[in-house]
């Protein structure tokens, strides 16, 4: 992600939105953060992961990215913490705790 | 060249249609619109319109079909009337939030049920907040008039919101009356063509018609009611622009011999011709009345409309819909609401009647202003009082 991630709710009076409302770059819902209403999140555990992309593939919200070294890791920034990823995983690697939980 | 000639409303509408060259036509024909949408499918099927007419299954379709074409930059057209306008009524709000400039004429029909395919204004009234330009018209020269001008003001780069151009079910649909048509090269001058800005274009992809989260969408509705209120400042550029190339000069509140009067009466549409024939016997007589034709409905003219009552001592409000267990005609409440806080503004009065097609004549008018009269002497226990209705109306009090 090589652009600004913007909380549109903050950073958008009334005077910036455009002429009905028309989105006029194409691909910016990347900026949108759509992990905002998160009442749980996933939790990785490295110890347990096989590195089979199962979590990856099924994210409903192309929230877990993969890493250099082969592990997946959620984008906090879009997981709505559906927990879609803690149910496929076939080792039990991924934990969803509450979000107040630090 | 400029010709005069024999049309009723619809036909007058569909002329106007015509000679704005429209690209798009979108429409299901209901009574008493029928006229409208049966006269250009004619015209495209005679070759002498040259735009798409697609002939859909349902109102709703129609309008979501209009808010297609002019998101493609089409000049775009529609009519409907009554039960037909309620079922396109969430699309109407779509139009309108995307600011997308179709122009719709409505042919003013009650609401069933008991089913009545005759005039009121029940249908405008319950499309009051869609957020489209609205204007009433008095007769057939006006539905052609004000037609043509509903692209003019619509298109408006500073403007770009659909528009409803209002005329009486039956008593203006289907009634033929002299109309003065100008001539093509007239209309061209007027009416530029139109150049959509964010037209959809596979070359320059954007998003139309997004969703919105309730950290935007409050935003999203203040810059509509923004973007309604500047509209009148072109409304009325648009109606001065109307008056120099064809010599027609409309406003937004047209005062009819007000100059000095005590009593006013203000009325919509057909009504106003009729009550303007009641005016002119009454000063004959030499009674202190005169009469307000409100034009324009959406955005609401509250300058023109305070500037138009001052001195007048009481204004009757003759509604054509009721307010179900509301403050009165729709209308009234409205001008109430303007009004209010007004120093030595009128005395605003309810009156209601002319619902699904009854014929209000003359005398009504009369009737009207009369005992609009009374009531300012000796006041009323009714929040909004009737006419013509057979059996005693009393109880209307909150």
């Amino acid at each position: 992600m090589t652009q600004k991630r913007l909380r549109t709710g903050i950073d958008f009076t009334w005077r910036d939105m455009e002429v009905g409302n028309v989105i006029t770059e194409a691909g910016n819902a990347a900026l949108r953060e759509t992990g905002d209403w998160r009442t749980q999140r996933p939790i990785v555990d490295k110890e347990k992961c096989n590195k089979c992309g199962l979590c990856w593939l099924y994210c409903p919200d192309a929230a877990i990215r993969p890493l250099e070294d082969g592990y997946y890791e959620p984008d906090l920034f879009y997981c709505k913490g559906c927990s879609i990823c803690a149910k496929v995983c076939p080792k039990e690697a991924i934990n969803m705790i509450e979000e107040e939980e630090k | 060249m400029s010709e005069r000639i024999g049309l009723e409303a619809s036909h007058a509408a569909a002329e106007a249609v015509k000679m704005a060259d429209v690209d798009v036509i979108a429409a299901y024909p209901i009574t008493p619109q029928t006229h409208i949408p049966e006269r250009l499918a004619e015209m495209v099927a005679d070759g002498e319109l040259n735009a798409a007419y697609v002939p859909v299954e349902s109102e709703h379709s129609a309008m979501s079909t209009c808010v297609g074409a002019a998101a493609v930059g089409a000049r775009t057209f529609t009519a409907t009337a009554g039960p037909g306008l309620e079922y396109m009524h969430n699309v109407l709000y779509i139009a309108s939030a995307m600011r997308l400039p179709v122009v719709m004429t409505v042919a003013n029909r009650a609401l069933s049920a008991p089913l009545s395919i005759w005039g009121d204004h029940s249908d405008a009234m319950s499309v009051r907040d869609t957020g489209w330009i609205q204007v009433f018209c008095q007769n057939s020269q006006e539905a052609f008039d004000m037609t043509l001008w509903a692209f003019r003001v619509g298109e408006d780069p500073g403007v770009l919101l659909p528009v409803m151009v209002h005329f009486d079910g039956f008593h203006l649909t289907h009634v033929t009356e002299p109309v003065i048509l100008p001539g093509q090269e007239e209309v061209d001058k007027f009416l530029p063509k139109f150049r959509y800005p964010f037209a959809l274009d596979p070359d320059k992809p954007m998003t139309l018609g997004a969703f919105a989260p309730p950290d935007i969408y409050s935003e999203a509705k203040v810059a509509q009611e923004v973007a309604i209120r500047k509209s009148k400042a072109v409304v009325i550029q648009g109606f001065r622009e109307f008056g120099e190339i064809f010599g027609r000069y409309y406003y937004p509140v047209e005062p009819y011999k007000t100059e000095g009067a005590k009593t006013l009466l203000l009325t919509m549409g057909s009504f106003s011709e009729t009550a303007k024939t009641v005016i002119d016997t009454k000063k004959d007589r030499g009674e202190s009345v005169g009469l307000i034709n409100l034009r324009l409905w959406r955005p609401f003219p509250f300058e023109e409309l305070r500037q138009a009552v001052k001195g007048a001592e009481t204004l009757i409000i003759f509604d054509r819909c009721i307010s179900f267990g509301g403050p009165g005609g729709p209308v009234s409440s409205e001008i109430r609401s303007a009004l209010y806080g007004e120093k030595e503004g009128p005395e605003v009065l309810s009156f209601i009647g002319g619902l699904g097609g009854r014929d209000m004549s003359a005398k009504d008018f009369e009737y009207v202003i009369d005992r609009g009269c009374e009531i300012a002497q000796k006041g009323s226990a009714e929040l909004f009082e009737t006419v013509g209705i057979r059996g005693e109306v009393t109880g209307i009090r909150g």
